[in-house]
């Protein structure tokens, strides 16, 4: 090979090589960020979703629904999900009726009316999931600060569903010399209030019945509605990756036309 | 360089435009028969590269104003709705927020070969100028863009950066007030930071005409740093040549930026950025961008507010004179040995505070009895680096460095290698 032509495989090298290292800075700077954190420890979990080819089990999805409609709902708002989108491809898929008759057990506030009144209604798959407050003071009475809306938690918290099931799983008594002031509890994993949260320990052994007879453990629970909150935190993880793959396929075997057509054009130079 | 116009309309019609407006003949002169050394390598693709990540960008943000609410009630809703009933809208969006990123890894590249290869020489420094130009816009751009979602960091790192201003003395405060429309970051602030993002890429669009303009002038330089003697011998026409080879490098970088669209879409940003701005509730750490963190780390070296705020721009600022701090008559840091090791560590340098400007910054990195060496000593000493750098040892290099001996021409430079051959 000519001098010139290794000088010109070698930046060819060398280009993936730099990316890679700045890329490798980077995650590097992130995990040093998370580890500057805390101390607790989040387990990462084996998800069905995890990888580019991952997707969501739908089973798992439809329990984790179930455990935040009887456990969370009651404190946390999900304000930016649709009843429609339960049924929409790529989540649980609940069949439409099964949308409707869940939504029906909700009640919603519409009008005015033709008499300019607000009136309640059942509601529809059109219909956001209504909060369990009137309103953002009311929410922070409760516990003294409000409960955060549950749409985007796993893409707002370190580690997302990893971080939320190691939380609901990381209940502890307070080690010695570490002091939990009334109303709190000791959980190592939220870092956030240096291990005191507000939130009581929401999940109880055999809480939330599940319809598929899947053992109903603290464990289960909050596995399946952390896989559940990473669902309504990325509802389109599945179309995504599809199309990233078909997409880089494409790019992968476009860059080979185009290398083999660069060397042919340029083969009469030098 | 551009000699005569080897432009022949083919017909009657472009015949007839032609007489009137020789719109065809630019694009001809500019981008088909305009002569590139033969010698370029693939550092040389940036420049596509980075029109392509500047025409994404307009593109995705186009679409994303028609949904996008410019509102502090509306804003990060109006940021969901885009990705979850929007047709597409998720692609869109993580297109744009990654492509802000792909935007700088390509500008970063692209400065970094110029510097190696002295490409801000004369007679190009209005080109490098320029280049600069379009780098501070696109920061200005990036960092309206980041708020607009209105997460947390959006509203913390608007408040800090905006704050900055808050350190020149005597009008400072006026006119951070002025900057924000009130008397905090707020709506206004928000409605005004939407319109400058919305303006700011066509000004980059503007500032690149001229760019490339400049650079056709004078023409490309190249890896040998030798002008171009004989075009015949020493270049090869844009097209077929160049085109293919920036298509190449394009379809490669593409294949990166599609990796974290689709399969690391959060991987660059910061998870609380998902989280609705809240004034009253401070996070833990503001950091912005990676691509500003080096900046951000010069910016808290600096014990003065004031002093901070003028080290950081004036580590921007420092790259406008740099043609006139350079005094070595060799461009290419292949024939200057002494150079090209003190480039490496001017990026290692620069990594290493993008790093610093990550972390928190009392961390300590070498325990010492009760404290010790912590990011912000680490910050000082590359940041008084990063400016030794350019104002001493560019100048001084120049004078002292005994360089190689260069090839007399570019066909001369490759010939003779490929003789070495056969």
């Amino acid at each position: 090979m000519s001098k010139i032509g290794k000088i010109r495989m070698r930046s060819l090298l060398v280009l993936p090589v730099i990316a890679a290292a700045a890329l490798g800075a980077m995650t590097l700077t992130a995990s040093s960020v998370k580890a500057s954190g805390g101390e607790a420890h989040i387990e990462e979990m084996d998800w069905s979703f995890n990888g580019p080819f991952g997707t969501f089990d739908r089973d798992q999805l439809r329990r984790g629904y179930k455990v935040y409609k009887e456990v969370c709902s009651a404190c946390h708002s999900m304000e930016y999900m649709h009843f429609r989108n339960l049924a929409e491809k790529g989540g649980p898929e609940f069949t439409e009726g099964q949308v409707k008759t869940i939504a029906s057990e909700y009640t919603v506030e519409d009008g005015p009316d033709q008499a300019g009144d607000s009136f309640e209604r059942p509601g529809e798959g059109k219909d956001r999931f209504p909060s369990p407050y009137p309103n953002e003071e009311a929410a922070a009475a409760s516990l003294g600060a409000a409960p955060p809306d549950l749409s985007v938690i796993a893409k707002a918290r370190e580690g997302g569903p990893d971080y939320i099931h190691a939380l609901l799983i990381g209940y502890e008594e307070a080690p010695e010399g570490v002091s939990v002031p009334a109303g709190g509890y000791y959980n190592p994993v939220f870092t956030a209030g240096s291990g005191v949260i507000a939130m009581p320990p929401p999940l109880v052994e055999g809480q939330v019945d599940y319809e598929d007879g899947t053992p109903n453990t603290v464990e289960q629970m909050s596995e399946d509605v952390s896989a559940f909150l990473m669902w309504t935190a990325e509802p389109k993880m599945e179309q995504r990756k599809r199309l990233g793959f078909q997409v880089l396929l494409y790019l992968i075997a476009l860059s080979g036309l185009l290398y083999f057509a660069k060397r042919k054009v340029w083969s009469d130079v030098h | 360089m551009s000699g005569e116009s080897t432009y022949n309309p083919g017909n009657g019609f472009t015949r007839w435009l032609d007489a009137r407006l020789p719109v065809m003949r630019l694009v001809h002169d500019s981008f088909v028969d305009y002569p590139t050394p033969k010698n370029l390598n693939y550092w040389w693709t940036f420049g596509g590269i980075l029109s392509l990540c500047l025409g994404i960008q307009i593109i995705t943000g186009i679409i994303l104003a028609m949904h996008y609410v410019p509102s502090t009630d509306l804003a990060f809703a109006s940021v969901e709705h885009i990705m979850r009933d929007v047709n597409f809208g998720w692609l869109i969006r993580y297109t744009h927020a990654n492509g802000a990123s792909m935007f700088f890894i390509a500008v970063y590249i692209h400065m970094f070969r110029g510097l190696y290869y002295g490409s801000y020489k004369a007679p190009r420094e209005v080109l490098w100028i320029l280049g600069v130009l379009i780098y501070l816009l696109m920061m200005a751009t990036a960092f309206f863009g980041y708020v607009l979602p209105w997460g947390q960091m959006s509203f913390w790192g608007a408040t800090v950066i905006t704050n900055l201003f808050g350190a020149i003395p005597v009008v400072g405060e006026s006119v951070r007030t002025w900057l924000w429309g009130g008397f905090s970051v707020g709506d206004p602030t928000l409605n005004r930071f939407f319109s400058l993002h919305y303006l700011f890429p066509f000004l980059i669009a503007g500032v690149v005409v001229l760019h490339v303009w400049a650079l056709h002038v004078t023409g490309q330089n190249n890896p040998s740093g030798v002008e171009v003697k004989d075009p015949k011998k020493d270049t090869v026409p844009f097209t077929p040549y160049a085109t293919i080879k920036d298509g190449f490098g394009m379809s490669v970088f593409l294949i990166l930026f599609a990796y974290f669209v689709f399969f690391n879409p959060n991987g660059l940003g910061e998870p609380d950025n998902y989280i609705l701005a809240n004034p009253l509730k401070t996070p833990p750490h503001i950091v912005p961008e990676w691509y500003l963190l080096p900046f951000y780390a010069i910016l808290r070296a600096v014990p003065d507010k004031l002093g901070g705020v003028l080290a950081m721009f004036g580590a921007i600022a420092v790259l406008f004179v740099l043609p006139w701090l350079d005094t070595s008559k060799v461009r290419s840091a292949r024939f200057r040995p002494l150079y090209r090791q003190f480039f490496w560590i001017h990026v290692v340098v620069c990594i290493v505070l993008g790093w610093c400007g990550a972390q928190s910054p009392d961390k300590i990195l070498i325990h010492v009895g009760e404290g010790g060496f912590d990011v912000t000593d680490l910050s000082r000493i590359l940041a008084i680096y990063y400016f030794l750098h350019f104002l001493v040892i560019f100048p001084v290099l120049g004078l002292k460095e005994k360089t190689k001996a260069l090839p007399d021409s570019i066909a001369d430079s490759v010939l003779g290698k490929s003789a070495a051959k056969a």
